[in-house]
């Protein structure tokens, strides 16, 4: 008797089976006569990259694995478009259409199904679902009508790969997921939350906790109806609520099935002549849905067929989301529980978020969001069980880094090319990069000379240093020499207001998980320099934080060394009245003030007022009329004057009228660092205005204009600015210059250093000698007035939470 | 603990901030992190006395109002090059309740403070 090759029938050309047929031929490639049937009425394909398929990344020749001339080669009797229907296990024989087909062996790859969620509506025309590429053309087909809409129901992978195909395609999404994030199997929170972003910003609408009541419409779908009474309109519904394993046949032939098709390590189901592998088969309780054991089976199941022995072992699986520019990655368990540890690092500039939990100083899980890059190291380390103690610290930042140290640039790296780095001069990350390639610039100096940037106030340097040793790698020796703001973080002061305005972020958290702050909250350091940056870039919308600012501007007081509080009234250029000053002596007595003292600010100083009589003594200065006189604050202190020109015998102008003007205008904004005028009527300069940060002289022919004077420990006589004529001029060049010292200064540097550092000619060129950019700074003074000038005491005392803040709280007696 | 005595809520107490109390014969702060961990120690500097209630809470510790020493709050000990020690306090939150307890030998082990739920 001649060897008759054996007859092996395979259920299904799905990805397990058509990798099994691969490695069966390797081995044995005469060992048998293959039928393969699939109810498909195509070939092999890669069904994973149906999602490019359908984004129109990719076309389905692309991705098919098999072809006419392989199974040709191989013998392969193709019989696609064909449903097996039934198996007669006695005769060894599967039913088709078309009749019988014999086996010897019999091999049940057939998938799964998708899972159509139990709801009224479910059988109407346009419910799709997304397994095959039928269902990928009659989805395309969908979306070529113009504003057609799309529901998805379920925010797992398949959802949203078929939710951003769709978009891709031109359809407005809505993705509806029932449990509280997207991805619930294979991220944490954060992480989901991370993506239902991404996916909003993209245009995709996201509903979690949607429970689906039913789709509505006559014939086709028209809309779908959630539980709680929201409806979305609908030209497809997309069901990818998961899938099941598809076993009916098995089922029907009396094979031991539970959820899948029960094989045992070999992929032998409980009829030795029949295997199954692949989605549709169950082992040791679990049935798989990723292709990676889907893989192994086939190695396994190919080896059975051929007598030798083998065994399918459960593995660790891992899985990435495949939408493009959206990168997600997860691996393992990454519940928290006994015995764990979480390494958690965030980079919300670039948009990263990865989380690594530990068991035993190994990895247990892995979720990547936005940088997967080390996704397969992990899952490396994960699936090894490799012990991790000794690269714990740095292994967060990926294989690379493990050992070496985080990359600084990565704030500056993300930005768009279109940020501005250089405000000065106007000039954007683009423009700095391409110099740099175009003129092969190696230096700070290069930048200058060609875009101009950090050629005006430098406060851009670092970020064009940055920008420099990004481009340049390791042939820029210049290695950036700002210094950080703190311990906090390796950015300088300048860069982290720069990157405030370009990455607009708007709170303290923000700006820390953006640049990415070494310590949970900061310290006393940069919180209050934060807290003022951010007021400073978006006047009327950053809500100041009191517990990031010193005690002092927290209580609207200035502490003193015995813990209790000094109290100053505005008075407006130094004027005050009777009924004023019997208000302060009524303070005085009422609260048993011990110290009243006149200050060089010439302003009456309340000294040793107990923190708990504060607001009551605010509000009876307020019944007066006196409101916060700012002492204890990084803002306008006071505007000294002389009695100018109404008085004087030498006096030219109305200086206290000027003093009070300006008083009246600059009160209430906060500021770098405490900030002093003085209005003189004459040239003798009563009021001392040359050591003032404004001060302002008048002469015969007008006001003479000086800053960045100081006096205290190291004085410093003003520098002339320039001379104006008007009242209206000298008001538009303090106020320009003011919130140019708002805007570039570092915090905690006054007027003096600030001037020193980038020149009085700078000053000058944006003060004196740009009208418009000096009307601009005016404007942008007047705007964050609008907001910020209010009376902080008449707010504190009015609000009778706040009141009761500034008591202790005491033991209460329950009773 | 039998001996700790209801002193308000957790709202009273600002997040990243502290709260003075009058009990058990002292000035007490209570400090709440920005993870909602709620410590109590003297409200005392061991520098120059300044009312560590008054200070910026960092993480946790906070850095006193008047020269910027930093105490660490589980410890009660100053941070970095400075040193000196403030008397530590039990603390206990029961549902939204803040419960001060007795002062905590200083030999116990530090971080004797309870981590609270966040609200
Ligand atoms: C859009 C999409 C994206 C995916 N992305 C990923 C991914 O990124 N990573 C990953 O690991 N996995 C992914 N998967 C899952 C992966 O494709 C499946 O795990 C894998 O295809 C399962 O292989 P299989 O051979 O078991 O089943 P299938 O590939 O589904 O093949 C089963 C075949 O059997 C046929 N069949 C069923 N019953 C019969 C019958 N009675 N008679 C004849 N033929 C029959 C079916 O028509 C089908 O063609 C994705 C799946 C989809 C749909
Ligand atoms: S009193 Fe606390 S630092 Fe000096």
């Amino acid at each position: 008797m001649s060897t008759q090759k054996q007859k092996l029938v395979v259920v299904g050309a799905g990805m397990a089976s058509g990798r099994m047929l691969e490695h069966l031929f390797e081995a044995a490639p005469e060992a048998y006569d293959v039928t393969l049937f699939g109810a498909e009425p195509r070939g092999n394909y890669n069904r994973i990259m149906l999602s490019p398929v359908l984004s129109g990344e990719k076309t389905f020749e692309e991705i098919v694995t098999h072809d006419e001339n392989w199974y040709g080669t191989h013998g392969v009797t193709c019989r696609f478009g064909e449903n097996v229907t039934g198996i007669d296990r006695k005769a060894k024989q599967v039913h088709t259409a078309a009749g019988m087909t014999p086996y010897d062996k019999l091999v049940l790859a057939t998938g799964s199904a998708p899972f159509i969620i139990p709801i009224a509506g479910k059988e109407l025309d346009g419910v799709l679902v997304f397994r095959d590429l039928d269902d990928v053309e009659a989805m395309s087909k969908a979306a070529e009508k113009p504003g057609a809409r799309a529901v998805v129901i379920g925010g797992g992978l398949l959802g949203l790969e078929a939710a951003a195909g769709l978009q891709a395609r031109g359809m407005q999404v809505t993705v509806l997921h029932l449990m509280e994030h997207l991805l619930d199997r294979q991220l944490d929170a954060s992480a989901g939350h991370l993506l239902q972003r991404e996916l909003e910003r993209r245009g995709i609408k996201v509903h979690c906790k949607a429970q689906s009541k039913a789709i509505l419409g006559e014939e086709h779908v028209e809309a779908v109806l959630l539980e709680d009474g929201t409806v979305y309109p609908a030209d497809i519904v997309i069901m990818a609520a998961g899938i099941r394993p598809e076993a009916r046949l098995a089922v029907d032939a009396g094979l031991h099935v539970e959820r899948g098709i029960v094989v045992n390590d070999a992929m032998v189901t409980s009829d030795p002549d029949i295997l199954a592998l692949g989605e549709c088969a169950e082992h040791n309780e679990v049935c798989y849905g990723l292709v990676a054991p889907l893989y192994d089976m086939a190695r396994v199941a190919a080896k059975t067929l051929t007598g030798e022995e083998a065994a399918f072992k459960p593995v660790e699986t891992s899985t990435k989301l495949k939408v493009t520019g959206v990168d997600v990655f997860s691996a393992g368990d990454f519940s928290t529980g006994d015995g764990t540890e979480d390494i958690v690092y965030r980079d919300a500039a670039r948009g990263v978020y990865k989380r690594l939990v530990l068991k035993d100083d190994k990895v247990a899980g892995a979720v990547l969001y936005g940088d997967t890059a080390d996704g397969a190291w992990y899952f490396q380390l994960l699936k090894e069980r490799e012990v991790v103690r000794d690269i714990r610290d740095r292994m967060i930042f990926g294989q690379a880094l493990a050992g070496a140290d985080t990359d600084p640039f990565s704030a500056v790296a993300a930005l768009p090319d279109t940020a501005e780095i250089c405000g000065c001069n106007g000039v954007c990350k683009g423009a700095i990069t391409s110099a740099i390639a175009e003129h092969g610039l190696t230096d700070i100096d290069g930048v200058k000379q060609y875009t101009k940037a950090s050629a005006s106030c430098g406060s851009c340097s670092g970020l064009v240093e940055q920008l420099l040793a990004m481009s340049l790698g390791d042939e820029y020796s210049g290695a950036p020499t700002v210094k950080p703001m703190c311990g906090c973080t390796h950015h300088g002061h300048d860069e982290v207001r720069r990157l405030i305005l370009a990455h607009g972020l708007k709170t303290i958290p923000e700006v820390m998980q953006a640049l990415e702050w070494e310590t949970p909250d900061g310290c006393f350091s940069c919180r209050p320099a934060l807290n003022y940056y951010l007021l400073c870039a978006w006047p009327g919308e950053y809500v100041d934080d009191a517990q990031s600012r010193f005690v002092n501007e927290r209580h609207h007081a200035n502490i003193q060394k015995d813990g209790t509080f000094s109290v100053v009234p505005r008075m407006w250029g130094g004027l005050t009245n009777p009924n004023e000053l019997r208000a302060i002596a009524d303070v005085a007595d009422k609260y048993q003030i011990p110290t009243v003292k006149v200050t060089g600010g010439q302003r009456i100083d309340l000294l040793g007022a107990r923190k708990e009589h504060l607001p009551d003594i605010w509000s009876d200065l307020n019944a007066a009329g006196l409101v916060s006189g700012h002492a204890y604050g990084k803002a306008l202190r006071t505007v000294k004057t002389c009695v100018g020109s109404e008085w004087c015998r030498f006096g030219t102008q109305d200086s206290t009228g000027m003093g009070v003007t300006l008083e009246r205008l600059t009160w209430g904004s906060w500021m770098p660092h405490k900030f002093k005028m003085a209005v003189s009527g004459c040239p003798r300069n009563c009021a001392e205005a040359t050591i003032k940060d404004f001060g302002i002289v008048a002469v015969e022919s007008g006001w003479e204009l000086h800053v960045g004077g100081n006096g205290g420990m190291k004085v410093r006589v003003t520098d002339f600015l320039c001379k104006v004529e008007s009242e209206e001029e000298v008001i538009e060049y303090c106020t320009a210059f003011i919130q140019l010292y708002r805007e570039e200064a570092r915090y905690l540097e006054r007027t003096a250093p600030w001037i020193e550092r980038v020149g009085l000619d700078h000053v000058k060129e944006k003060i004196a000698e740009d009208a418009q950019g000096r009307a601009a700074l005016s404007a942008r003074f007047f705007l964050s007035q609008k907001y910020e000038q209010r009376d902080p005491w008449a707010e504190q005392a009015g609000d009778p939470g706040t009141r009761r803040s500034y008591s202790p709280l005491r033991q209460k007696v329950i009773a | 603990m039998s001996k700790s005595v209801y002193i308000g809520e957790l709202e009273d107490i600002p997040r990243r901030g502290a709260r003075k109390v009058e009990a058990l014969g002292c000035d007490i702060a209570i400090f709440r992190t920005g993870e909602d961990e709620l410590f109590a120690l003297e409200d005392k500097c061991p520098h120059r006395q300044g009312p560590l209630s008054d200070g910026i809470v960092q993480g946790r510790g906070v850095a006193c109002p008047l020269h910027n020493w930093i105490i660490d709050l589980g410890s009660g000990l100053a941070r970095g090059p400075d040193e000196g020690c403030v008397k530590r306090f039990a603390v206990e939150l029961r549902g939204s309740a803040i419960y001060l307890g007795p002062l905590i030998a200083s030999d116990a082990a530090p971080e004797a403070s309870l981590a609270v739920e966040a609200e």
